[in-house]
């Protein structure tokens, strides 16, 4: 399979892994996602604590993190499962990551409804903008993947980069988005056109009283 | 045009905050407790007399549907309510938009709706990609809790009643209600085998309902307002009014709340600014996300937009999501596109589902360049047959249909690309793999 992910050496990660646990902080967190689900039901906290495991190795890996076996052993531990119930979930779910990613992961959507708006010039950005579709950039900065729709349609073509959107885009403005993110810069989330969310372009053909003020209906009600 | 008063969804846009506070002065959360204190069965018949039916796509009754959950729940297999946020169908985007600019709508919704169907408590399963609506959502949770309208005692009104949400991690095949609760219990998203259906073992084995984010957020609504005025918009059977969201080859795509049954050249010349290049332009619709069949531009143009009205023409509402295609389209890639997006998305279980969505998707590439036979788009079409209706979930006829409606819309200009490469002469049938 040419989409499978190159899974690191086994040995160094385990020696760099092997000894894994909750930061105090992320053990809040999951002290918080298990009280979530019935007693007996920790196996519910394996998506939450893959996330979680996933957030905590980006951030000492200054990536977006991915999940190294170890790490996925971690987890099967604390749920209480079989390494295998935890790390059949890894590989079922788009978002965990089976190999190291860059800084930035950029996720261009190209389904038809993006691929209608021109999802296709945005890739082209990435492209010439020396990003390879499932490899990272040399310097570690860029990870690029085409992703399936992401459910942001009336703004399309969009791109996910971490946690953020960005909407409406087109070649420039992609380009635009990369370079200041290779520069250390934050470029704003969203549209880019300056429309408010998913309102028409140009202003609201409804609800034009909500624009201003947090009108209330109710007066209105027959 | 539906009068702003009648929108459900005031702060569709964001314009305005989405917390409490805010919510509370546009009428969420107005004395719960009364609606509550109309008594469960009460509830639901209001529900069916509203006629709203699920938004999920499938379109179901969905008073009916919470009448179906046991009503005295034994105390060791509560009911549950699990709120479908999984919004992942291309085309669709209305969720997110409750989620993010009006989380409280569906917060009140969910006490209401399970306090109806006598639920313990309610999960709320939003995609993993919706990583700030899911900030948004965990938030507006906190604050519900904080004024004490769900948990011990939620709205003073003596029922205990939890919400929980849960994120999911990349995989449209959740958006399938069996397939979500095992996600839910922390497995692999891959459908059940129905019976037994979940409101008789659900989630963990309990009774459970699985509805729309949308079918749950205007509950309120319609019990404030009453059953008659929910049913005053749209036609007979199709009552109500809905979150449409337009994208594609419009001018300005948007999302909007408009009243069933509207005509898409009303839906599309009030809101979107009209067709790119004009009504002439218009080359196809999909009307109800990517899993329905397509529309030509000639059928769809003053067809209503509603359950009964789209299925006259072959189609269906899904969604509502509506991907307009004008003819700069190269429509054979667009359907091949989706086709791949099924590919990717089959989880795998069912053989016809599994192989064939692959199999569908790399004929769908080489009628894009038109490197086929003539006698390959009856095959193709023999064999979207054989996907249908053979899979536990819905997920291989999602994928058969795109093709089926191209096919039978868009047969010459598939013959026209194959005539062109010359593939009616190719002297060898060729091996599919």
């Amino acid at each position: 399979m040419a989409e499978a992910p190159k899974i690191p050496d086994e040995a160094e990660t385990r020696a760099r892994w092997g000894s894994f646990a909750w930061t105090d902080e992320n053990q809040v967190k999951a002290n918080e996602i298990l009280g979530r689900y019935p007693k007996g039901r920790e196996q519910s906290a394996s998506i939450p604590f893959l996330d979680l495991a996933q957030r905590q190795v980006g951030a000492e890996t200054q990536t977006q993190g991915w999940l190294p076996v170890p790490v996925i052993e971690f987890v099967a531990r604390q749920i209480g499962v079989p390494y295998m119930r935890v790390y059949e979930v890894v590989t079922f779910y788009t978002m965990f990551n089976l190999a190291p990613v860059g800084r930035y992961h950029v996720q261009v959507c190209g389904t038809t409804p993006c691929m209608l708006r021109g999802s296709d010039d945005v890739l082209a950005a990435c492209k010439n903008r020396g990003l390879v579709k499932g490899g990272t950039t040399p310097d570690g900065m860029f990870t690029l993947t085409e992703v399936e729709c992401l459910g942001t349609c009336a703004n399309a073509p969009m791109v996910q980069i971490n946690d953020d959107n960005f909407e409406d885009l087109d070649y420039d403005k992609t380009t635009e988005i990369l370079e200041a993110l290779a520069n250390g810069g934050h470029p704003t989330p969203g549209p880019q056109f300056g429309r408010r969310a998913s309102c028409p372009e140009g202003g609201p053909t409804s609800l034009k009283a909500m624009v201003d003020a947090n009108h209330d209906y109710r007066g209105e009600w027959a | 045009m539906l009068a702003d008063k009648d929108r459900i969804f005031t702060n569709l846009y964001g314009f305005q905050p989405w917390n409490i506070d805010a919510a509370i002065m546009r009428g969420d959360w107005d004395n719960t407790k009364d609606l509550m204190a109309l008594g469960q069965d009460a509830i639901i018949d209001v529900m069916k007399a509203s006629g709203l039916r699920g938004r999920g796509g499938a379109g179901f009754p969905t008073g009916t549907k919470w009448s179906f959950m046991p009503k005295e729940p034994k105390p060791d297999r509560p009911n549950f309510l699990v709120i479908n946020a999984d919004e992942s169908e291309p085309g669709s985007c209305k969720d997110r938009e409750i989620i993010r600019h009006d989380p409280h709508k569906l917060i009140e919704g969910a006490l209401i709706a399970g306090f109806a169907m006598r639920a313990r408590a309610a999960y709320i399963y939003i995609r993993g990609e919706y990583i700030r609506e899911a900030e948004t959502l965990f938030a507006a949770v906190a604050e519900a809790y904080d004024r004490g309208f769900i948990g011990k005692n939620a709205c003073g009104s003596g029922y205990d009643f939890d919400v929980f949400v849960h994120r999911g991690a990349g995989a449209y095949i959740c958006g399938e209600e069996t397939a979500m609760l095992e996600s839910l219990e922390g497995k692999k998203g891959q459908p059940r085998l129905k019976p037994p259906f979940p409101a008789g073992a659900g989630l963990y084995g309990c009774p459970t309902t699985v509805n729309n984010v949308e079918s749950i957020a205007v509950a309120p609504t319609i019990l404030r307002r009453g059953a008659a005025w929910f049913s005053s918009f749209g036609a007979e059977n199709n009552r109500g009014t809905k979150l449409f969201q337009i994208s594609g080859h419009v001018n300005k795509p948007c999302v909007v709340e408009e009243e069933m049954s509207i005509s898409f050249r009303d839906l599309i010349e009030t809101h979107c600014g009209g067709i790119r290049g004009g009504w002439d332009n218009l080359l196809a619709v999909i009307p109800g996300g990517s899993s329905v069949p397509l529309v030509p531009a000639a059928q769809i143009m003053d067809c209503a937009m509603d359950f009964d009205g789209l299925k006259a023409v072959g189609s269906g509402l899904g969604t509502a999501a509506i991907i307009v295609m004008d003819k700069s389209t190269d429509i054979v890639r667009a359907i091949s596109r989706i086709s791949y997006f099924y590919k990717h998305e089959s989880c795998g279980q069912c053989t016809p589902c599994r192989e064939g969505t692959g199999w569908m998707w790399r004929v769908m590439e080489r009628m894009r360049t038109g490197d086929a036979e003539l006698s390959e788009i009856d095959m193709l079409q023999q064999v979207t047959k054989q996907v249908e209706g053979h899979s536990i979930c819905a997920l291989g006829d999602a994928a058969a249909w795109p093709i089926q409606g191209l096919i039978k819309h868009f047969r010459p200009e598939m013959e026209r690309r194959i005539r062109e490469r010359g593939g009616d002469t190719a002297p060898m049938m060729e091996a599919a793999e």
